[in-house]
């Protein structure tokens, strides 16, 4: 840098290593974000219809559904989620190429993506199974006997009464599981998942700069927060609409 | 039971001398468990009437509402609306449910019911409530119910409160706004469980004035009340339940200024 600068050329050039094209490191960390956000995406909406139907299974269900989802919530939501992880990933890998095989047909490569989204999905639909069970036995029952009175067919009285009633009381347990998806994300990396954590691991390893890779990929995962916080905070206030808010009624 | 001085307006009600049956129902049981809650009533509604159920606090009278359009399952008995049988079938355990939940569906989409705590839908506004079932269930054009709803928020007089939110509203504007909801299905017969009880004396008022009017121009309707007076003025038929069964029935001149039973004698006596 010109002379005369107050930050020194060392400085620069470890940062210079954030560069998004090589030699710098930016565009991989990049890339991992945005393998990050996919997953966490894809479970997020994964856990949201396992949850959906858990929490419907869970209410009204048959003994039977009632038992199987029981089980599956008190299980996923028992064991460590790195075990499950490496369970579900390696396992379950295993299983559909053995299935594959004795059906006769060549194993294949299950995608990375793929298998991080459906084993991070199932682990956040027990959870989702929760908070919807939940918000929905909040929703006053009044409400639902009226779409009942009313000649609503259960579907119909899902789409058009259940769900937009119970998200007020539901929103703020999603968008925990929101949150706890993006960050979860970092421990597909025990399985070899590019996804950010891992992909600033060998950035880091590489140049030794590991001060400077934690911090921005920390930085990155802050920013995905503030940006959910912002959502999060107008798909509320779209839910909360027929409701007065809670500091006008305290006033 | 004819209405003497209704004229209906309502193409679904026909002039004749003898008005078709709305609502048949014989012999109607209903037991939650051991408790036995409706022992064999019978009623019949015929389009024009205004029947109004009386009793005391757990007689059955919101129990043998709910069992006409099955939001209770009765245990045995005929009911029969719009002329057509509700087919049953038993449930292995002493009980009955609909065998068809399509016919269900279709049979309550034609009565209104009113709630005795409105039961709006909080997540709409008043308007999105009164046309959500005739655009959802019935099939109508978006346009077209918006229409007819707010033909319906003027007639409970609530035209500026189109847009707003239910928990906005008072009592008295929610249960009108029910109304307009229940009214915006052309119900065949329309079915009020206590519309005034969870009112404030003062809004008592407004919404008596709004069921009054539609009595007036001849809507079917099945009115649970507590408002004897009401009652008195607005009905055509007048049943007396207790313990589940009716005790007695009439008109309301009859059952309230002679009424034969020692047991309505006292309750008139209490409730006024
Ligand atoms: N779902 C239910 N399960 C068990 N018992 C019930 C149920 N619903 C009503 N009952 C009982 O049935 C009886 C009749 O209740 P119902 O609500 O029909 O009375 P009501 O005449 O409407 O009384 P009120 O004037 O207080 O509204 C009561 O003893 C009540 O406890
Ligand atoms: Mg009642």
């Amino acid at each position: 840098m010109a002379d005369g600068s107050i930050i020194p050329e060392a400085v620069w050039q470890t940062l210079a290593l954030l560069s998004p094209s090589p030699p710098g490191w930016g565009g991989n960390l990049l890339r991992g974000l945005l393998h990050s956000l996919q997953i966490a995406l894809g479970a997020f909406g994964m856990g949201l219809i396992i949850g959906t139907l858990g929490a419907y299974g869970k209410l009204y269900g048959s003994p039977l559904v009632r038992d199987l989802a029981g089980i599956y919530t008190t299980i996923v939501r028992a064991v460590p989620e790195l075990v499950l992880i490496l369970l579900l990933y390696y396992a379950g890998t295993d299983l559909i190429n053995r299935t594959l095989e004795m059906a006769g047909y060549q194993r294949i490569d299950v995608s990375g993506l793929v298998a991080g989204i459906v084993v991070l999905g199932f682990v956040q639909g027990a959870y989702a199974t929760e908070v919807l069970r939940g918000a929905i036995k909040a929703i006053p029952f009044g409400e639902i006997e009226a779409a009942r009175a009313y000649g609503m067919s259960p579907t119909l009285m899902m789409r058009r009464i259940t769900l937009p009633s119970m998200l007020p009381y539901a929103l703020p347990g999603l968008a925990n599981l929101w949150l706890i998806a993006t960050k979860d994300t970092a421990l597909l990396a025990v399985v070899g998942f590019s996804e950010l954590t891992l992909e600033t691991r060998q950035a880091a390893g590489t140049t030794k700069a590991y001060f400077l890779f934690f911090i921005a990929a920390g930085a990155l995962y802050l920013l995905i927060t503030l940006f959910s916080n912002v959502l999060v905070a107008r798909i509320e206030k779209w839910a909360r609409r027929g409701m007065p808010s809670i500091r006008e009624a305290r006033s | 039971m004819t209405v003497s001085d209704a004229v209906s307006t309502d193409p679904l009600q026909p002039q004749s001398a003898e008005q078709a049956e709305a609502i048949h129902v014989w012999n109607l049981h209903k037991r939650f468990g051991a408790l036995e809650v409706l022992k064999g009533v019978s009623m019949t509604a015929r389009d024009g009437d205004v029947v109004a159920l009386i009793g005391g606090s757990g007689s059955g009278k919101s129990t043998f509402l709910r069992c006409i359009n099955f939001l209770e399952n009765p245990t045995s008995g005929v009911i029969r609306i719009n002329g057509e049988d509700i087919e049953m079938v038993s449930d292995g355990a002493g009980g009955q449910y609909p065998a068809n939940r399509r016919q269900i569906e279709r049979i309550r989409s034609r009565l209104g019911m009113v709630f005795q705590n409105f039961n709006l839908w909080q997540h709409m506004t008043l308007l999105q409530n009164v046309i959500e079932v005739p655009v959802h269930v019935l099939g109508m054009k978006r346009d077209e119910a918006i229409a007819i709803g707010e033909q319906l928020l003027e007639r409970v007089g609530l035209s500026a409160k189109r847009d707003v939110y239910p928990a906005y509203l008072s009592g008295g504007q929610q249960q009108r706004g029910a109304i307009a909801r229940a009214l915006a299905i052309q119900p065949r017969v329309m079915l009020f469980d206590e519309p005034t009880s969870a009112l404030d004396p003062e809004l008592v008022g407004e919404v008596l004035k709004v069921i009054g009017d539609l009595a007036k121009e001849g809507r079917t309707m099945l009115l649970v009340t507590h408002e004897m007076k009401f009652a008195r003025e607005v009905a055509s038929h007048v049943m007396y339940l207790h313990n589940g069964i009716v005790e007695e029935e009439g008109p309301p001149e009859e059952l309230f200024g002679s009424p034969k039973s020692e047991r309505l004698k006292q309750f008139i006596r209490t409730v006024s």
